[in-house]
């Protein structure tokens, strides 16, 4: 099953979720749910859920879409009886018509697992390492059937594995976690969680912490689980891909409310409420081309402690009028049946038919004088040739010897030009972070050698090599640890200043125009970073790269610990910056969206070495690597109608192990190109490694590694 | 002309708000009580220590032959001793040299532990093999046979070389355990963020993975404190350092702790002044801990 349709998981849905859907009972049913949690020391009550109603049938997907903060963990939480004891729950939660809340420990640790089960975030921490993962499904099968017999219970086990999709899975149930990849632990949560077929099955955001090819192969169990079991499951999620072409229902949280609610299309093409349009304004698009600046809500969420009076979203909401602020806005009926929205302008919207763009004003990026000349004509700000970081691989305690040499990056060459943008993509382990921390080190590389504004890494003397600092910056993916927790802002931003010898005055002056520069309140610089939301912090570490003016700023998935709200606004001031200030960037990232609506030119990393470079118009649109295909029709798009129609390329498996890469060309092992290809045509893929060429006539800037790329569409 | 007008105004409104690191630790330090209590102890005990002497009408050496062991009265304040000798004067005289040496030794331990931690944990490697290794001989040789060496050389010099010598015996094992720190720290980002901008190496682990452990560094001090001020009773029983008639808080007690029943405030009183003063060096550890601590709840 590498290519599976989405249209015949539509029909399974819509047989099993008939349209007089109201006649069958829900079978797991909220009203009016609400959870605080006392505040400790003085501190007032943080009101996490505040009257949220929902309710699923037999064979149906409810999506809830919310940031972080929003209540979406919590409220799921509360319905499997999982909150811990001090949180004060108020409102009813039946399952087959049964009251849960107010159950004692005992009686819903029985519908655990059985009625009701739940799939969590974190595949790493969610089976216990001493245990082998078969014991771990067997365990869920007897703990809720005590007279299975314990061969009864390994075969079931190994069953709902290869149910899930584990290869093997008589001789793999006896592995310990560790020996799994993360979408492998993901896979024997989903069994747990299947295990005693549940009614409801509530997933927590199941694939966040995963590579998009994984994913898809996660999304993909999901809905066999699904049909296997007949259960409703109850998606909650912060990225709207996920949701578009997965559930029939979606609804949007809000500092602990429910803002809008509905069917996928209702909800995705008439959108009433202006969070909701602000969210999916906000998402950078795969299939969109153009640079129009994507639409960042500004502000933050509000405070779950201190509420403001009126509507939750009035203070960032672009429409808000004065109305908004008497009282809070009820979740009513508009438009469809089953669709409704809480904001009092709902009927405005609709009678306007307005759209995302029209209620939030965006401005036009600049382009930079220097990034209008042809690409040739640019002096060249890094050029990378070659570049190879071998690990060695050592066993032994006293005596260490060499038992292997884990290639984290083998053998690639780019540049980047001035005012340019390479986009770096690839699965975590792929190397990305290594070839970073390669050019970022400025130590002569193992082999191959790295060029910064046309000098070499590793030739030059300490003093250059302080120039050279100057000139590469660097900014983090986790904006928690890349700030030093016990420093002021000011200092932060002043460090590199104090570094490379500033005087007082002029730190002082730098810093401030810095952080204006970002976009934040110059009198902030005196507050400590945990201080500041995550959007906030990563501004702070762009200011402090940008402290010294570099020519090249390196971004190692900068965006990516954010929410999406935030991710546009700090998206969009990378964008400017860049125009403004004519920088170059090195933008490492895993997600393949948010790449295309910055970079201007990508390169594919598979493995330590890069299977296709080009520039971004000709690598989304025509992408003729087999792996670059299978990343692009990976990634959902938040659009439902699109999303249905489309045919996912699913890899298989996981990444190979970096120490012992497959002969020839390294992704023949996964590949959907390799699948369908003779017998004769396939020893040129085991036997000879593709080099990196122009493969496609008619690309001036195109080049895969692949012996057989063609350009097939995908999207 | 007004935008750069505006600038300067922004300038010089947030200039005077922007103090220092360290003169805004000690204002945070200030204003929290427990700091304040704790400092004002300290400089009440060092006050006793300095001035009570001149205020007691006996002398250092001086012995009562009408009063042995006698309680607490209008002539002797805390009693006398077995020899008649004046037990505030000498306790206030014993304060002087705990102090000096209960406070110089725990930094000085703190200091050494902290460099050679951090410094094996950043750079790994020769300088970590090199450090481990002294750090682990420190621990496995028998502290009393390198003193029972030094003793000739050392038994003459002042209290200044006792510190030190002191602290030689105390840095070990929280060396280890910052080395361990340093090597999940020097891994953080911000680490690597100044590295990559180019700050020295020495800068990075003054400025970045010290202040970082640094809860564990002042519960260390803290404790160091107390265990310095006990060991050099230790060390005085074996005759190094403070030698009779010179006397410590450490050794009043050790004297002290023998009759604490029959004669209660040969004991109490020295004692009592060894607790006031680990309480005070507690709380100002504590304040320290939580102003430098940026999750700290005090912060608004």
């Amino acid at each position: 099953m590498t290519a599976t349709s989405g249209t015949a998981a539509e029909q399974e849905q819509t047989g099993a979720a008939p349209e007089g859907g109201e006649a069958r009972p829900p079978v797991l049913e909220v009203r009016d749910l609400e959870v605080s949690f006392p505040g400790g020391r003085g501190n007032a009550d943080v009101t996490a859920v505040r009257g949220v109603s929902y309710e699923v049938r037999r064979g149906e997907i409810l999506g809830i879409v919310g940031e972080s903060g929003s209540g979406k963990s919590v409220s799921s939480l509360a319905a499997i009886g999982l909150l811990p004891d001090y949180a004060r729950v108020r409102g009813s939660i039946r399952l087959h018509g049964e009251e849960l809340l107010g159950l004692d420990d005992r009686t819903m640790a029985g519908k655990r697992g059985r009625a009701i089960s739940m799939v969590f975030q974190d595949p790493l921490s969610g089976l216990t390492p001493v245990y082998t993962v078969g014991d771990q499904v067997a365990e869920a099968v007897r703990v809720h059937n005590p007279k299975t017999s314990r061969a009864e219970a390994q075969k079931r086990a190994a069953e709902l594995l290869t149910l899930v999709g584990i290869p093997d899975a008589e001789r793999r149930r006896r592995a310990f976690p560790h020996e799994f990849s993360g979408g492998m632990r993901q896979r024997v949560m989903i069994a747990i969680a299947i295990a005693n077929d549940p009614d409801v099955i509530i997933c927590d955001e199941p694939t966040t912490a995963l590579d998009v090819t994984i994913q898809a192969q996660i999304l993909e169990v999901l809905k066999a689980a699904q049909r296997e079991t007949g259960a409703a499951i109850v998606m909650i999620t912060h990225d709207l891909g996920v949701v578009a072409g997965l559930v029939d229902r979606v609804q949007v949280m809000y500092a602990g409310r429910l803002v809008e609610t509905g069917s996928v299309d209702d909800v995705y093409y008439r959108t009433r409420m202006p969070y909701t349009m602000g969210l999916l304004g906000s998402v950078p698009r795969l299939d969109r081309d153009g640079k129009t600046p994507l639409i960042p809500i500004k502000g933050n969420p509000p405070s779950l402690t201190d509420m403001p009076p009126g509507c939750p979203f009035a203070p960032r909401c672009p429409i808000a009028t004065s109305e908004c602020d008497a009282g809070e806005p009820p979740l009513e009926q508009v438009g469809g049946a089953g669709h409704s929205a809480a904001c009092i302008r709902a009927s405005e919207i609709e009678a306007n038919a307005w759209t995302a763009r029209d209620v939030y004003p965006v401005g036009e990026i600049a382009e930079n004088p220097v990034a209008q000349l042809p690409r040739e004509d640019r002096g060249t700000v890094l050029r990378v040739e070659d570049l190879a970081k071998h690990h060695p691989l050592m066993r032994g305690a006293l005596f260490k010897r060499r038992v292997g040499t884990v290639y984290a990056v083998d053998g690639i060459s780019f540049d980047i030009r001035e005012g340019e943008t390479l986009g770096l993509v690839g699965e975590s382990g792929c190397g990305k972070s290594s070839t970073l921390m390669e050019i970022l080190s400025l130590d002569a590389p193992q082999q191959g050698g790295v060029e910064v504004l046309g000098k070499h890494s590793g030739k030059v003397s300490t003093r250059e090599r302080m120039d050279v600092r100057r000139d590469v910056q660097v900014v983090f993916q986790d904006p928690m640890s890349s700030l030093d927790p016990r420093m002021r802002v000011f200092e932060i931003i002043a460090e590199p200043l104090r570094t490379h010898g500033y005087s007082k005055e002029r730190i002082r002056s730098r810093v401030l125009e810095l952080m204006e520069l970002v976009g934040l309140d110059t009198a902030a610089v005196t507050r400590a970073p945990a201080e500041f939301s995550g959007g906030q912090r990563q501004r702070i570490g762009i200011a402090r790269a940008l402290a010294l003016e570099p020519k090249l700023l390196v971004l190692d998935e900068p965006v990516s610990a954010l929410d999406v709200s935030i991710q546009a606004g700090v998206v969009n001031l990378l964008e400017e910056l860049k125009a403004r200030l004519g920088l170059s960037y090195l933008f490492v990232a895993h997600d393949l969206s948010v790449v295309r609506h910055i970079a201007d030119r990508v390169a594919v990393m598979y493995l330590g070495k890069i299977v296709e470079i080009g520039d971004v118009q000709s690598i989304y649109r025509r992408p003729t690597h087999p792996y670059t295909k299978a990343l692009l029709s990976a990634i959902p798009l938040p659009d439902p109608e699109k999303e249905r129609r489309r045919e996912h390329v699913v890899l298989q498996g996981d990444l190979p192990n970096p120490a012992d890469p497959p002969s020839g060309c390294r992704f023949r092992t996964r590949c959907q190109k390799f699948a369908v290809l003779g017998e004769d045509e396939r020893s040129a893929c085991r036997e000879r490694e593709p080099e990196l060429r122009n493969r496609v006539e008619g690309a001036a800037d195109q080049a895969a590694a692949c012996h057989y790329a063609d350009t097939e569409a995908v999207l | 002309m007004s935008l750069s007008a505006e600038r300067e105004a922004i300038t010089t409104e947030a200039a005077a708000e922007i103090s220092g690191r360290w003169s805004s630790l000690a204002k945070e330090l200030l204003a929290t009580r427990r700091v304040v209590i704790g400092l004002a102890i300290i400089l009440g005990l060092i006050a006793a220590a300095w001035i009570g002497p001149m205020l007691s009408p006996w002398g250092f050496g001086e012995r009562d032959f009408t009063a042995f062991r006698s309680p607490p009265s209008a002539d002797h304040w805390f009693g006398t001793g077995n020899t008649g000798r004046d037990i505030f004067h000498m306790t206030m005289v014993g304060l002087q040299k705990s102090i000096l040496i209960g406070l110089c030794a725990a930094l000085f331990t703190t200091v050494i532990a902290a460099l050679v931690g951090a410094f094996a944990g950043y750079y790994l490697g020769i300088t970590d093999r090199a450090l481990m290794w002294v750090t682990d001989l420190f621990l496995v040789l028998p502290q009393f046979l390198i003193l029972a060496i030094l003793y000739p050389v050392l038994r003459d010099s002042g209290w200044l070389i006792f510190v030190l010598l002191l602290g030689c015996l105390m840095w070990m094992v929280t060396a280890k355990m910052v080395r361990g720190m340093t090597i999940s720290l020097k891994e953080r980002e911000y680490v690597l963020a100044a590295r990559y901008m180019g700050v020295s190496h020495g800068r990075i682990i003054l400025r970045h993975i010290l202040p970082n452990m640094s809860s564990l560094l002042i519960v260390d001090a803290t404790i160091n404190v107390s265990s310095a001020i006990i060991l050099e009773t230790a060390l005085s029983y074996f005759g190094f350092g403070i030698q009779p008639p010179d006397v410590t808080l450490g050794s009043l007690i050790a004297e002290g702790s023998r009759q604490a029943l029959a004669f209660p405030w040969t004991f109490w009183f020295c004692t009592g002044l060894l607790i006031v003063l680990v309480l005070a060096v507690n709380l100002i550890g504590d304040g320290l801990r939580d102003a430098l601590d940026p999750h700290s709840k005090s912060r608004t």
